[in-house]
C-alpha cells in the first residue's frame, strides 16, 4: 500500500499489466476444448506496462508520449481502473473522469440530444444535473440547428465537437485525455485547447496522451516518455519532448529520413 | 474554496495487483451507476422501435400475428384436445419470447458496448441487466393484447392472473442468469451464438408451450421435467390459462432454478469478465 501524500494526486508504484494471450487466438468454444483436452494450449506473455513508478502532484498536467504500443493507453486505463495491474499499485485521489477520447459511447441511432444525455449518465450524471448543462454543451459544440437529428446524420466533425463538448463537463478532479486534439478544425481546436487551459487554471490535475509533442510542450508542464512498457524519460515537457525527438532521429531510420528530408 | 471543500471527501481510488471485486462490491456498484442503467433501458426500448413505421406496437402484434398462425396450425391441423387452445398457448409463448428474445440480445449487447468498457469503467453486468429490464417491461405490455384475445376467443380471465408480476419476477432471473453467462462466453468464442441458434430451437420444442405435456411417451418425461423452463413456464400458465395459483412445487422448482441460473451465470461472467478487454 502507497503511503497517502495529499500533495499527489495519481501515484504509480511499480506498476506492471502483463495480458496472457494465447500463441494462437482460439476463436471457438469447441476448438478451446479439444485444445484444452488435448493440452494443447500455449500463452505467451504482452507486456503492456512494465514496471512503472511515478507521482503526478495536484493540479500538474502531464504529457505522456511514446511510439505506438509503447504503454500509453494501458496505463490510462490502469489509472482509470479499467484494467487491474498484474504487479504493483495504483492510487488515484479526487474523482477521476473517464478516459476522454472522441467519440466514445456515442450511439448512432439515438439523436444528439439523447446521446448528449446518455453520454450523461455514463459519466454518472443524473438527466437534472445534464438538463442544466445541456445548453452550454449544445452552444460549445455549435450544432444547434441538428441536436434532434441522429447521430449517423452527423460529420465526423460535429461528433468530435459534441463528444468534447459533453466530456469537459463533468467536474472532476482527474482528467485523462487520450489523443482529443486529433480530429476537428483548426477553430474548434483552439477552443478545445482554452477549455483544457481553463481545467488547469482550476486545479485539475491532466493526463494527456498524444503524439503531438508541440501539443504536450504546450498544455503539460511535465512529460512522460515511455518505451516498450517502461518509463524512458520523465521530467519537464520541453527537456523530455527533445529527448524523445533526438531518440526518433537516432534509433528508427525511417523517422530519421522523415525528418531528415524536412530541410527545415 | 474548491481544494477545500473537496479535501474533506475526497474520494481515493485504489488499483492493485489482484483486485477483484467481491459479488457485493459488484452489486454497490450497479447501484451507483442507477442513472446509467435507465438510460440503457431507455436506449434498449426506443432503438428497437425507433426505424419501423409501426414502432412500439410491433413487439405486441408480433406474438400475437405468431399465436394467429399457431392457433390455425394446432387447433386445425394437428389437434389437441384443449379448449381454449389459444389461451393454452399464449399463456407460455409470451414469456418465451421475452426469454429467447433478451438472452439472444444479451450476447448482441455485450459485443456492441465493446467499445465503451475499453474507455469508461463501468459495471460490466449492466448490460445484461438493463436487457432484462426492458424485455420484462415489453412483456409487461405484451399482456394487453393478450387480454384482448382471450376476451375476443372467450376465456375467462381470473383473479389469478394478479400473480403474474411474480411469475414474471421468477423468470426474469432466470433469464439474467442465462444472459450473463452466455453473453461472457459469446465474448471469448465466436461459436456459442451459433450454438445457440440451435440450442434454442432444440429448447423450444423440448418446453411443452405449443402441446399439452400428456402427449410426450413417458420415457421422454424426465427429459422435459429435467427442463427447467418446463417449470418457470408454469408460473405463467397457471394463473393465466387454469386461472389458480401455481402449485407450491412449481413455485419451488422455479425459485431454485433462477436463483441457480443466477449464481452460475453470474460466476461465469465474473470469471470472464477480467479478460473482456482483450476479445472485443
Amino acid at each position: 500500500m502507497l503511503p497517502l501524500d495529499p500533495s499527489v494526486a495519481i501515484g504509480l508504484h511499480d506498476v506492471a499489466v502483463r495480458f496472457r494471450v494465447p500463441r494462437r487466438r482460439i476463436p471457438t468454444l469447441k476448438e478451446w476444448a479439444i485444445r484444452r483436452l488435448t493440452s494443447g494450449l500455449a500463452y505467451e506473455d504482452f507486456r503492456g506496462l512494465d514496471g512503472v513508478s511515478l507521482e503526478v502532484a495536484r493540479g500538474r498536467s502531464l504529457g505522456v508520449i511514446g511510439a505506438n504500443g509503447a504503454g500509453k493507453s494501458t496505463m490510462l486505463r490502469v489509472i482509470a481502473g479499467i484494467l487491474t495491474p498484474t504487479a504493483g499499485e495504483v492510487v488515484v485521489r479526487g474523482r477521476v473522469a473517464p478516459i476522454i477520447e472522441l467519440g466514445t459511447g456515442f450511439d448512432q441511432e439515438l439523436s444528439g440530444r439523447e446521446n448528449v444525455f446518455f453520454n450523461g449518465a455514463l459519466l454518472g450524471r443524473s438527466r437534472n444535473e445534464m438538463r442544466d448543462r445541456f445548453d452550454s454543451i449544445v452552444d460549445f459544440a455549435e450544432i444547434r440547428d441538428f441536436i434532434d437529428a441522429p447521430l449517423r446524420t452527423y460529420s465526423t466533425g460535429m461528433a468530435a465537437r459534441l463528444a468534447f463538448a459533453v466530456a469537459t463537463t463533468v467536474d472532476a478532479d482527474v482528467l485523462l485525455l487520450d489523443e482529443i486534439l486529433a480530429v476537428g478544425d483548426g477553430a474548434f481546436t483552439t477552443k478545445c485547447r482554452q477549455r483544457i487551459e481553463s481545467f488547469r487554471q482550476a486545479g485539475v490535475t491532466i493526463l494527456f496522451v498524444s503524439h503531438s509533442l508541440d501539443a504536450v510542450c504546450w498544455l503539460c508542464d511535465d512529460a512522460l516518455w515511455l518505451r516498450d512498457g517502461k518509463v524512458a524519460a520523465l521530467g519537464p515537457a520541453e527537456q523530455v519532448a527533445e529527448e524523445y525527438r533526438g531518440w526518433m532521429g537516432k534509433d528508427r531510420p525511417t523517422a530519421r529520413r522523415l525528418h531528415g528530408s524536412d530541410g527545415i | 474554496m474548491r481544494a477545500v471543500a473537496s479535501l474533506a471527501a475526497e474520494p481515493v481510488f485504489r488499483n492493485h495487483a489482484g483486485k477483484r471485486p467481491t459479488p457485493w462490491e459488484d452489486v454497490q456498484d450497479l447501484v451507483t451507476y442507477w442513472h446509467l442503467l435507465l438510460n440503457l433501458v431507455h436506449r434498449d426500448l426506443t432503438v428497437r422501435y425507433k426505424r419501423s413505421v409501426l414502432g412500439f406496437f410491433w413487439s405486441l402484434l408480433n406474438p400475437l400475428l405468431m399465436m394467429v398462425i399457431l392457433t390455425i396450425v394446432f387447433s386445425h391441423f394437428f389437434r389437441f384436445e384443449l379448449a381454449h387452445y389459444e389461451t393454452y398457448f399464449i399463456s407460455e409463448y409470451l414469456v418465451w419470447v421475452f426469454f429467447a428474445q433478451t438472452t439472444a440480445n444479451s450476447m448482441a449487447s455485450l459485443a456492441w458496448n465493446g467499445p465503451l468498457m475499453k474507455r469508461v469503467r463501468l459495471p460490466k453486468t449492466i448490460f445484461a441487466l438493463s436487457g432484462t429490464i426492458a424485455g420484462l417491461i415489453n412483456l409487461g405490455l405484451s399482456t394487453g393484447p393478450m387480454l384482448v384475445i382471450m376476451v375476443f376467443v372467450k376465456a375467462p380471465i381470473r383473479p389469478a392472473m394478479l400473480f403474474l408480476p411474480v411469475s414474471f419476477l421468477i423468470i426474469a432471473l432466470f433469464t439474467l442468469g442465462v444472459s450473463l453467462g452466455l453473453s461472457a462466453l459469446a465474448t471469448y468464442f465466436d461459436d456459442v451464438a451459433q450454438m445457440y441458434q440451435v440450442g434454442i430451437m432444440g429448447l423450444m420444442y423440448l418446453t411443452p408451450i405449443m402441446y399439452p405435456k400428456t402427449i410426450i411417451p413417458g420415457r421422454f418425461m424426465w427429459l422435459v421435467n429435467a427442463n427447467p423452463l418446463t417449470h418457470l413456464f408454469e408460473l405463467a400458465r397457471y394463473p393465466i390459462y387454469f386461472g389458480q395459483l401455481p402449485p407450491l412445487h412449481v413455485v419451488w422448482l422455479s425459485l431454485a432454478a433462477a436463483v441457480g441460473a443466477l449464481v452460475i451465470g453470474w460466476t461465469i461472467f465474473r470469471r470472464l469478465a477480467g479478460g473482456f478487454y482483450l476479445h472485443i
